[in-house]
């Protein structure tokens, strides 16, 4: 396959980026879409050019490190699938590939397509935890839990905190990460000691970081490649409104 | 410090945004109902008879103003959520996002600005007369004849037009809204979300239906 791929590269934060072309040319449709990107690198390389960042690092679409925006859509044209996990097979040959990072203001870039996402690392401290005091092991069944909450705990669990729900709404929100975090500890029993206030926290650490509000427009579960239900969304505002409404004001 | 009422959080505007609307849309059901009498072939009797309850009765007067300030309320919270929404993401991308979405979520504000337009016409030629701000067409008892005024608009056809582009915006605002406003409201449910979502587009059909017959039947029966 011979591509054409317009790449977003930008020195630093504070340098102005722009899109540059490169052209490849023998990409494998078996190839990965980081495997073609190493190959672009290599020849950079030894052109004596900087080479394109991006983030990656598990490659195998389990630790929500890569990114970026192809074509118009986060984490390219495959759903339910991290950029490490995306083949050239999904592309054409003679394609022109737009190459972009994730488009955020609490998301500043970093360099070419890497952007930081300490964002989610902060709204995770505001409460994305349970407190466990340490001592002995507690026996797996003490606390029974109900399978379709013990389901719906983990499908919320599996979310890798890649950001692409808000790279991919149009409102640069974050509540789908935020809704997976508040209700994989709200099933659960564990959960519960802290949910109010860990709901209120972690909706005013969103806030606070300058990510847009929900407009449902449930783009985040198409570009999820966790495929994490909006139905998350609806729980945490019910938690939030019942936290909101019901908690005692030293609750907090 | 976050656990206050006050504490104004993104989501309690989604919340509050969706009560106000839900409200507003069951409002429109009253509304379309009344409307719906000036094709009734009694000369307006009982327009002029629900009209004039709407008028004089005290309840209504309280509930007036509450439905203006949902209205106030619904559209200053729809500004706000925008302008936050747009300052979310301050550098855009080259390639626009070509993502599958609940196609009439994003044009919310548009949407809602043609209703508004139509509601500043409506105030000027309905609701401003009654209360003696604008002049218009004066019935046998000193009131106000609003029957023969909207009679007298549905013969334009400019207004024809701009009311049934007003009313095609409000079809498209409420088919994403209502859905939306049980979302938001975290009324989700496996069993009944698929049921609030057909509902949520028969309701915005029979609204903009509803409203948009009464100018064509009157245009067509030629009254
Ligand atoms: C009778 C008229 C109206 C009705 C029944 C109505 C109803 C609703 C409802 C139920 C929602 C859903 C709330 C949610 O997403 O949770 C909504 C959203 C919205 N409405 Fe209205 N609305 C009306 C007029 C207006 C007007 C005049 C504006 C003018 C600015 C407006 C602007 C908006 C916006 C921007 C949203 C989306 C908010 C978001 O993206 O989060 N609406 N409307
Ligand atoms: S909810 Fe999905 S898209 Fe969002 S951060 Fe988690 S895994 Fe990524
Ligand atoms: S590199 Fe780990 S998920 Fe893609």
């Amino acid at each position: 396959m011979d591509l054409t791929l317009k790449i977003w590269r930008q020195a630093n934060a504070q340098a102005k980026g722009k899109m540059v072309e490169y052209k490849v040319t023998g990409v494998s449709p078996d190839s990965s879409f980081f495997e073609m990107l190493d190959v672009l690198n290599q020849d950079l390389i030894e052109k004596g050019e900087d080479p394109v960042a991006f983030d990656h690092d598990c490659r195998e679409g389990i630790c929500g490190t890569c990114s970026l925006y192809i074509n118009g859509r986060a984490h390219g044209p495959d759903s339910g699938v991290t950029t490490c996990q995306l083949h050239m097979r999904k592309f054409k040959d003679g394609d022109t590939i737009f190459i972009e990072p994730w488009r955020a203001k609490a998301f500043p870039i970093v360099k070419d397509l890497i952007v930081n996402r300490g964002a989610f690392d902060s709204i995770i401290q505001a409460g994305g935890y349970i407190s466990v005091n340490t001592g002995g092991v507690p026996d797996a069944n003490a606390i029974p839990i109900p399978k379709v909450n013990a389901d719906a705990a983990m499908d919320a669990a599996a979310c890798i905190g890649c950001g692409a729900c808000v790279a991919t709404c149009k409102n640069a929100s974050a509540m789908l990460f935020v809704a997976a975090k508040v209700s994989q500890f709200a099933n659960l029993p564990q959960g519960k000691i802290e949910a109010k206030r860990r709901v209120q926290n972690m909706v005013a650490e969103m806030d606070a970081l300058g990510f847009g509000n929900c407009s449902n427009t449930y783009a985040c579960e198409q570009e999820c490649p966790k495929e994490i239900s909006v139905s998350n969304i609806a729980k945490m505002n019910r938690e939030f409104l019942s936290a909101k409404l019901c908690a005692d004001v030293k609750d907090i | 410090m976050s656990n206050s009422l006050l504490n104004y959080a993104s989501i309690t505007k989604k919340i509050s945004m969706s009560i106000i609307g839900l409200f507003l849309a069951a409002f429109l059901l009253v509304h379309l109902t009344i409307n719906l009498m000036l094709l009734l072939d009694d000369g307006g009797e009982s327009f002029r008879a629900a009209a004039e309850f709407m008028g004089k009765n005290p309840v209504i007067k309280v509930f007036e103003i509450i439905l203006f300030s949902a209205f106030i309320i619904h559209i200053l919270l729809g500004i706000i959520l925008w302008f936050q929404n747009n300052a979310a993401r301050p550098i855009g991308y080259q390639r626009a996002n070509i993502t599958k979405t609940s196609l009439m979520s994003k044009y919310m504000i548009h949407t809602g600005i043609i209703i508004f337009i139509f509601l500043g016409l409506h105030f000027i030629h309905f609701y401003f007369v009654k209360i003696g701000l604008v002049s218009g067409l004066m019935g046998e008892d000193g009131h106000p004849d609003f029957y023969n005024s909207a009679l007298e608009l549905f013969k334009q056809p400019l207004y024809v037009i701009i009311y049934i582009v007003s009313f095609l915006a409000l079809g498209f605002h409420l088919n994403h809204a209502i859905q939306s406003g049980f979302q938001s409201l975290g009324w989700e449910h496996s069993k009944y979300t698929p049921a609030v979502k057909a509902i949520s587009t028969i309701y915005a059909l029979v609204i903009s239906v509803g409203f948009t017959i009464i100018p064509l039947f009157i245009l067509i029966a030629g009254k």
